[in-house]
């Protein structure tokens, strides 16, 4: 017993981290090493612009699952599926706007783009506030394991919902940014597409910090996380609290669901499946819990991602991201910067 | 008063074992019974017999996940993975595709060791996979299998033709032509319309009432088998884990094998269920092992009733029937009973309203309808429909018991 405690302490503390980081050395070094320097640097560069993007939008998401576990110690595995929403809900908005393909983009387009922004973040916010009534919060005092069912079900739901809305194949939607590219040092270019995801995943990553340090609600919702017992004798309202943080968390999806919809141009009702998988991924990576290791968790994932399509197969990816969750939670379950709950 | 409930109890104890043993008769009594009702109802009674024996599989699984879920009370959203482990497993040790792989050699195990080798296979890719993981808190379990889940049907997918490693799987079009198991001698039996007797070297060459025997039989052996290791002491310090682990590992538990034990258990049902899923379909292919099944077991354990082996069973039946057998003929139902209404414009499609027709629209159904089977047992009926006993009192217990604070802040604001 006292040796599987000894092996416990050193594989969760910094000997685990150590070999985390020397495997992912250790794989780097050996897997696409030689293939960056045989490709040279402007692909490097390329393959890194598209790492950044990919994972401003995973940063987002990301977010969610972490506000959402670090205050009621639940896994949202609907959270992906209220991205995919996100997405789907902004089609039909961006028609009453009367933004179409083909509009040239202005001063126009880009306000009434951020309307839509605003309205889309709103509708999907309300919608995890709903989910949260109905599902999770009758069951806070049950045993863990109901709410994670619930949450699988609820999922279920929201993808029957989409493939009733838009059928079970990918569909197209609306590419609203101009296609310009500015070159960046060699073939290597970035788009504006690129830069658009990264400014709006940055604004609201800020935002969002600036929210829960600097607010009252902030303050009760970093309070409820601690202890959520100790929180409501001070006079919290626990369940306004929680439901916030279902709002923003939902909120920062949809704006995410947005962007990928604006960014890739297809969209289908499964997205949110493995997209939300990976998101979780990254919000474990950064400390589950934690607000700026969720962000670095999502571009962490974004670049793994471009890198392996662009130097490795492509169709070993998804298994190298599982991997990363699986030896993460093995060998440093708290995370990168470590995990905001203690264990309870 | 304290007698009355004393008495009261130990009748719920009687009453409750009695329906255990209703329920286990029963499901012995059709299970001899439904290919003589099967001959009678149709004309031809092989579709159903072999759709009887592949429910039988899910019974399987869902006994061996009963045992992770259930008496363990871990969360195992992977488990298809090992239903994956153990099908692969037969395909590779008993049919010609390793002559194309690297090895250059078939191999053909007979199926009975086969299904041991699947067991021990899924077994010891479960203990792989717990050893580390099981010391963490419980939900992180569940993200691991669920990865773990995302891995292996991947990887088998990606070793086929054209993989860094050679082709072992034959990749997306998947394993064909696995050996059919054979017996050295089999009795006839007065089910099948014939007469009693005694075939020597009986070959199972696809007949679906020998799979369905033999389903029978496997599942017969598994409920004993897990009946017992439920009443063993291994059995009660899983029970012990799941309801208090701090106070379980206090009284002398070892936690980490226990639930290793469970996950282990559990993972060999599972293989052991893929090896004769594979044998009996004579193909495996990556596509069968998704997200979509390990949540289908889920679901089956959860509505018959966690920890329950006969609610279990019947959860498993219930929800075979409704995805495999009822879902898939609703469009035709649909269909058929909007003729019958008067509806019957509805059948037809109206791309300009974006209508597909009421068949294809029904076909995308049963993804909502999972999500409400799911949210609405565990909001109505979080104990199952058959609940064990012990489970359901523990299900009540916590959402009524643990609000101490607000009590307090209410009396002290009085």
């Amino acid at each position: 017993m006292a040796a599987v405690i000894r092996v416990r302490k050193s594989l969760s503390g910094p000997l685990g981290t150590r070999i985390l980081l020397l495997l992912g050395a250790a794989i780097l070094i050996v897997l696409v090493g030689p293939r960056i320097v045989s490709e040279g640097p402007s692909f490097f560069l390329q393959i890194l612009t598209y790492g950044f993007a990919d994972g401003a939008i995973y940063a987002l998401v990301a977010l969610g699952y972490t506000m959402v576990y670090g205050i009621i110690e639940l896994i949202n595995f609907a959270h992906g599926d209220v991205f995919t929403m996100g997405a789907v809900v902004s089609m039909p908005v961006m028609g009453a706007f009367g933004l179409a393909e083909g509009n040239a983009f202005g001063l126009s387009v880009g306000l009434t783009l951020v309307a839509v922004f605003f309205i889309v973040m709103f509708l999907t916010g309300v919608l995890n506030i709903f989910i949260e009534r109905v599902a999770y919060r009758p069951l806070r005092n049950a045993p863990r394991l109901a709410p994670l069912i619930t949450a699988v079900g609820v999922s279920f739901i929201l993808e029957g919902i989409m493939v009733l809305w838009i059928g079970n194949s990918t569909v197209h939607y609306p590419d609203l940014l101009p296609d310009t590219r500015i070159p960046i040092g060699g073939t290597a270019s970035i788009g504006t597409k690129d830069i658009l995801v990264i400014i709006v995943a940055v604004i609201l990553v800020v935002a969002l910090t600036t929210f829960v340090n600097g607010t009252k609600l902030g303050k009760a919702m970093r309070a409820t996380a601690q202890d959520r017992e100790a929180a409501q004798l001070m006079g919290i309202d626990i369940n306004r609290t929680i439901a916030a943080t279902f709002f923003i968390g939902a909120a920062l999806a949809g704006a995410g669901g947005i962007v990928f919809g604006l960014y890739y141009n297809s969209i289908n009702f499964q997205l949110g499946f493995s997209a939300g998988l990976f998101e979780f991924t990254a919000a474990v990576f950064g400390g589950i819990g934690n607000i700026q290791g969720a962000a670095l968790g999502g571009l962490f994932i974004g670049l793994v991602r471009a890198f392996s399509n662009g130097y490795l197969r492509a169709e070993w990816t998804d298994v190298w991201i599982f991997a990363i969750l699986i030896l993460v939670l093995v060998f440093r379950p708290t995370g990168l910067l470590g995990m905001r709950v203690p264990e309870k | 008063m304290r007698e009355r409930s004393r008495a009261l109890s130990a009748w719920i104890g009687r009453r409750a074992h009695e329906r255990n043993s209703v329920i286990y008769a029963a499901l012995i009594v059709a299970a001899l019974f439904f290919p003589t009702i099967a001959a009678n109802l149709t004309g031809d009674p092989s579709p159903m017999i072999s759709e009887a024996a592949s429910a039988g599989v899910f019974v399987l699984l869902a006994i061996g996940l009963n045992v992770v879920v259930g008496f363990a009370g871990l969360l195992d959203l992977g488990y298809a993975a090992f239903f994956a482990i153990g099908a692969y497993t037969a395909g590779m040790l008993a049919s010609g595709q390793l002559g194309a792989s690297p090895l250059q050699h078939e191999i053909h195990i007979p199926f009975w060791i086969v299904l041991f080798l699947a067991m021990f296979f899924a077994a010891s890719f479960g203990a792989l996979l717990g050893a580390p993981t099981l010391r963490l808190r419980g939900d992180y379990l569940a993200i691991v299998t669920l990865g773990f889940g995302e891995i292996v049907p991947r990887v088998f997918r990606n070793m086929g033709f054209g993989s860094p490693l050679g082709n072992w799987t034959s990749g997306i079009n998947g394993i064909n032509a696995l050996d059919q198991p054979t017996l050295p001698f089999w009795f006839v039996g007065p089910w099948v319309n014939q007469a009693f007797g005694v075939v020597k070297d009986f070959e199972f060459n696809y007949d679906p009432v020998a799979y369905y025997a033999l389903m029978v039989i496997l599942v017969f052996i598994c409920v004993i088998l897990v009946n017992n290791l439920q009443r063993s002491r291994m059995g009660r310090a899983w029970m012990a884990v799941r309801e208090d682990e701090v106070a379980a590992a206090a009284m002398g538990v070892n936690t980490v094998t226990t639930k290793l034990l469970a996950f282990g258990i559990g993972a060999a049902f599972s293989g052991f269920a893929g090896a004769y899923y594979g044998t009996k379909l004579s193909l495996v292919g990556p596509d069968a092992f998704s997200f979509v099944v390990s949540v289908t077991v889920l679901v089956m354990v959860v509505l018959g009733g966690m920890g329950n082996i006969p609610g279990v069973m019947v959860g498993s039946l219930l929800i075979y029937y409704i995805l495999y057998i009822f879902l898939p003929n609703l469009p035709d139902y649909a269909s058929n009973l909007a003729q019958t209404v008067g509806l019957g414009f509805l059948n037809q499609p109206n791309y300009q309203h974006g209508w597909p027709g009421l068949s294809a629209e029904v076909q995308l159904l049963p993804f909502l309808f999972f999500g409400v089977i799911l949210v609405s047992i565990m909001l109505l009926r979080p104990q199952g429909l058959i609940p064990s006993r012990s489970r359901a009192e523990e299900l009540r217990r916590r959402s009524t018991d643990e609000q101490p604070i607000t009590a307090v802040a209410e009396t002290t604001a009085h």
